[in-house]
């Protein structure tokens, strides 16, 4: 089982240029669970991910992971501790999968090591829990959309970190795929206990995949919890401007959102009461 | 099932690493054979015992001279020169993600020269000075490449900075041209090497300052091929990967471009070179492992190649920068047609 830490962020500010994109957003991410950002698109999902994640320094305040500040740690030694898989990652030209997922060791090995024992075996596992050992001797460009998005994954659990951000790990995928890659990654949760926070689009599956939700609305955090009880008809306007009703989804209890469009209603007055 | 997995991954991966074992060491053994190549042929052709007794140090009469003084120090200069471009041409093109973004074709060598030429020819500067001004010019022009090809808010494209690349060493080339028109007559031989690649007339003495660029530059690069393969996935993922980016980059960037200018400042700037030998040895080896060896191998290779078939293959001779030119020019071509129909322009 992964160690418990303590992941923090006090006052954030950030942003590109002038612009603010992060207000003041404190809040501490639950050890050894899923975390899921939401919030309308340009509300600051990302650039919190990346902010978190060392990509973008802060104009102001501070994250701590274990009481030390983030920037004090070394890379290396953080990179072993936070791995963090970007919404689009570069593909290299003419790589194989394995020699990709292999290059999540590189906070692992030094200047002149070639893989030892530790790094087959980090990524024959990482390749096994993302169900790609057959793919180990493709090219990269060989694959489809939803491969090669499991070879990311791969990539970032070869990098053996506690703690795992993912910037929208499902967009571009088909359902299929949406709902196979988070269920890899609830299993990844509840056998090693990684700390997972990720960027969602879909508010369903994250209300259904997430132990906690971070609700963001123009750079500030606006609510935060348990699905249950942060998934309102009220925080969906509040975010969204959208007008719905929550229900319980059928399949897994949690709370699930029925938008209400201006057309398809079938009892206007019931609903917008 | 894990031992399996395991199993499968090192057998493809050691499959991988004898390819470029392999590839390598023939490389490396052509190299060999060339400048073997360089010593023997020529007008007068020495038998082998007396090109090895030349080299222990031995006199022997005429070939004395004509290997120590004439083929020595062109050979030397050669495989010099060729391992700078390769190594240094193969860096910036997997910094950048882009064989086109190399220094022949965004103008870093032609910085390099540009300086050169201007300190020849109107400060009238020694050879110290003109070196030490080609390193400034060639990084000057990495710094306008930077600053022009920044966006506001984004990230900057590999594409803009090809463009603007070429634009900057058309400019360049430019200033070049005008200098040498004002320049006085007993200049002009001097600033003439800067412009074109050759290995003609080249004195033991004057190999001195691209031997230590490239003793010192060279390990760096190689020793820096770790995290250059990891930049390759891009800023977001190489700092999640613990890369200290600004820093390895500088590193590179700093050594690649001395090396280049040092090499560009005793040979001239040997065409395409630096833009060949990456992708060629890319090819060759395979994918995944690392390229920056062999990337030097190649172009020791084909600066040695280039300048025998220059020497010998044509009824005159030509210098080695016509011959890489000839054939580095249908690739160019060949890679902006690709890109452009793959809308990276």
């Amino acid at each position: 089982m992964k160690p418990t830490h303590h992941f923090q962020a006090e006052h954030l500010v950030a942003g590109y240029d002038q612009k603010k994109v992060l207000n003041d957003i404190s809040l501490e991410i639950p050890s050894n669970k899923i975390s899921v950002i939401i919030g309308a698109n340009a509300c600051g999902k990302s650039t919190l991910l990346k902010t978190m994640a060392r990509l973008i320094k802060p104009t102001s305040g501070g994250i701590t992971l274990d009481g030390q500040s983030l920037d004090r740690i070394p890379s290396k030694q953080l990179a072993r501790v936070l791995g963090l898989l970007p919404q689009s990652p570069i593909v290299p030209e003419g790589i194989t999968v394995s020699d990709l997922v292999g290059r999540g060791r590189f906070p692992h090995q030094s200047m002149f090591s070639g893989w030892s024992k530790k790094d087959y075996e980090a990524v024959a596992e990482a390749m096994e829990i993302m169900n790609v050992t057959e793919l180990a001797n493709h090219h990269i460009d060989e694959l489809s959309g939803g491969q090669r998005q499991r070879v990311w994954i791969a990539m970032a659990l070869a990098q053996q970190t506690d703690i795992l951000f993912l910037d929208e790990p499902t967009t571009f995928l088909d359902i299929t795929y949406q709902v196979e890659i988070l269920d890899l990654l609830t299993d990844l949760n509840e056998k090693y206990g990684t700390t997972i926070v990720m960027v969602l689009h879909d508010i369903n599956l994250s209300a259904r995949y997430a132990d906690h939700i971070f609700a963001l609305r123009q750079g500030e955090l606006i609510s935060e919890g348990a699905p249950s009880d942060v998934i309102t008809s009220e925080l969906i306007h509040d975010i969204f401007g959208l007008h719905s009703t929550v229900i319980e989804d059928p399949v897994s209890g949690s709370p699930s959102v029925i938008p209400i469009g201006r057309h398809h209603v079938r009892q206007k007055e019931a609903v917008w009461s | 099932m894990k031992t399996q997995t395991i199993e499968f991954i090192q057998s493809g991966r050691r499959q991988r690493q004898q390819r470029w074992l392999l590839v390598t060491g023939i490389m490396g053994l052509l190299a060999f054979v060339l400048m073997g190549a360089m010593l023997l042929l020529g007008n007068t052709i020495y038998p082998v015992q007396d090109v090895v007794r030349v080299l222990l140090g031995e006199h022997v009469s005429g070939a004395s001279f004509t290997i120590g003084t004439l083929r020595l120090p062109r050979m030397l200069s050669g495989v010099l020169a060729g391992f700078a471009f390769g190594l240094a041409g193969n860096t910036f093109q997997t910094m950048l993600r882009n064989p086109l973004a190399n220094p022949n074709v965004i103008g870093i060598t032609s910085g390099s020269s540009a300086a050169a030429v201007f300190c020849i020819i109107i400060l009238q500067a020694s050879n110290a000075v003109v070196s030490i001004a080609s390193i400034i010019g060639g990084l000057v022009t990495v710094l306008l490449l930077y600053l022009f090809s920044r966006s506001k808010g984004s990230s900057f494209s590999i594409g803009r900075i090809i463009l603007v690349g070429i634009g900057i060493q058309a400019m360049l080339n430019a200033t070049v041209s005008y200098l040498l028109l004002i320049g006085a007559e007993q200049d002009i031989p001097a600033a003439l090497r800067w412009l074109s690649g050759s290995l003609n007339g080249i004195q033991m003495h004057e190999i001195g300052p691209l031997f230590w660029a490239v003793l010192l530059c060279a390990p760096i690069l190689i020793l820096f091929g770790k995290q250059l393969s990891i930049l390759e996935l891009g800023e977001q993922s190489a700092t999640s990967l613990g890369v200290r980016t600004d820093q390895v980059r500088m590193a590179l960037i700093l050594s690649a471009v001395g090396m280049i200018a040092l090499a560009t400042a005793t040979t001239g700037p040997i065409a395409f070179v630096a833009f060949l030998a990456g992708p060629i040895a890319k090819r060759l080896v395979g994918p995944g492992l690392s390229n920056v060896i062999p990337s030097g191998l190649v172009g020791i290779n084909l600066v040695l190649a280039a300048d025998l078939i220059g020497q010998f293959a044509f009824d005159v001779r030509y210098p080695v920068g016509i011959i890489t030119g000839i054939i580095g020019a249908p690739y160019l071509i060949y890679l902006l047609i690709r890109m452009n129909q793959k809308g990276d322009l």
